[in-house]
């Protein structure tokens, strides 16, 4: 969607879905995972639910944010926030607030289809000449880069498992919707998330 | 400034006679180590003693629905967290109150320099106040206006520890009568 009024990138368009359960497949060590508002956490919920996955049901924009909480209160845990590019448009001054925390425990994903999908398809004000991941490195994350397929995404996470400062990976997608519905229980996908960081105890 | 002169249990804190000091005590003792804040001239006291204590981490963020959002993360991670704003801050939280804090259960701790009461010169700040108590009554959320120095300790620490225990968010309003608030001056 979108992919002629974009700026020119050699970057595929992907699949929200597949980045996301390529993503999961490789959690082999309890990260936390927190997916953004909409398809971006309908798709998480679709790879497969895992103990430390966490589910934002409104608060539009505030996933890079609530991952940070998380990165900042569990630093020898691996935290990823997965995010879409409206819902990022909405908090931008939080790029310059991880870029001063620096926390290196932290995973960024911007999901980029330059649209609203689960609106109607609407392009954000961004679609046609924004660069989200420029976007990024002026506020100070170095680290940032476009996923140019899948193979590199992955290569990407990879690499931001050991790196020594906050990564921000952004990934052009296409405009599918969301391939699940999370199940809108705020307070048992509060608790499980808290059960599965061992910050809880079940009764 | 501040009214009550007098303090029955006397603490270790450098400032322990200070609004500012109350809370920071406070927030110690309730192990609340992380406070995002977006500024307010009103707080710069409190501010500045937090950035200087290694006990707190304590910093900037671009919008208060930011820091609320990092404290919820924190809060899920196991760390307790206070945020700081000023009343127009607080008016942008009715969303992320709504549809974050108040659903999920999270007791998140806010205190609020009151601004557009008691000699306010900003008239967008006088209306502004006005819409932050029915935002807090309308979600049912706890809140506490505080005037006095002599009970400041008091409705901080038991809040803190309600809202903890109940999962569930409070505000801690800061009046000009407890801070001295702020004057026009030029």
């Amino acid at each position: 969607m979108n992919a002629q009024t974009k700026p020119a990138r050699n970057t595929k368009v992907m699949n929200r879905f597949d980045v996301t359960s390529r993503l999961v497949a490789k959690l082999k060590h309890e990260e936390a995972v927190i997916g953004g508002i909409g398809n971006t956490n309908f798709d998480l919920w679709a790879a497969g639910h895992r103990p430390q996955n966490w589910y934002m049901l409104g608060s539009m924009g505030l996933a890079f944010p609530i991952a940070l909480g998380v990165a900042l209160a569990q630093p020898k845990r691996r935290v990823f926030g997965l995010e879409g590019d409206g819902s990022l448009l909405m908090q931008l001054g939080c790029l310059s607030t991880i870029a001063t925390l620096a926390p290196k425990n932290l995973t960024m994903v911007v999901m980029d289809n330059g649209i609203y999908q689960i609106t109607g398809a609407q392009p954000t004000p961004a679609a046609a000449h924004t660069d989200l991941v420029a976007i990024a490195i002026a506020s100070g994350i170095a680290n940032s880069a476009w996923a140019a397929d899948e193979e590199d995404f992955e290569r990407l996470i990879d690499q931001s498992m050991s790196a020594s400062v906050p990564t921000l990976i952004g990934v052009r997608i296409d405009d599918k919707p969301g391939t699940g519905t999370t199940k809108r229980d705020p307070v048992q996908i509060r608790e499980r998330f808290m059960l599965g960081l061992g910050v809880r105890q079940a009764l | 400034m501040a009214v009550a002169e007098q303090r029955t249990s006397p603490q270790a804190s450098p400032e322990p006679e200070t609004w500012y000091g109350i809370i920071q005590q406070t927030l110690k003792r309730n192990d609340i180590r992380l406070v995002p804040y977006v500024p307010d001239r009103v707080l710069t006291a409190l501010i500045r003693n937090l950035h200087a204590d290694p006990f707190f981490t304590t910093f900037p963020t671009a919008r208060e629905e930011e820091a609320v959002g990092i404290a919820s993360g924190a809060w899920m991670g196991g760390m307790k967290s206070a945020v700081l704003m000023q009343t127009s801050g607080f008016a942008t939280l009715a969303n992320v109150l709504a549809s974050l804090v108040a659903p999920s259960q999270i007791p998140l701790i806010m205190f609020v320099s009151e601004r557009g009461t008691l000699g306010e010169f900003n008239l967008g700040q006088s209306l502004v106040c006005r819409t932050m108590r029915p935002v807090l009554d309308s979600l049912a959320i706890e809140h506490h206006t505080c005037t006095r120095l002599d009970e400041l300790e008091f409705i901080c620490d038991r809040s803190i520890k309600q809202a903890v225990t109940t999962q569930a968010p409070v505000a801690l309003i800061l009046n000009p009568l407890l801070t001295g608030g702020k004057v026009f001056d030029k």
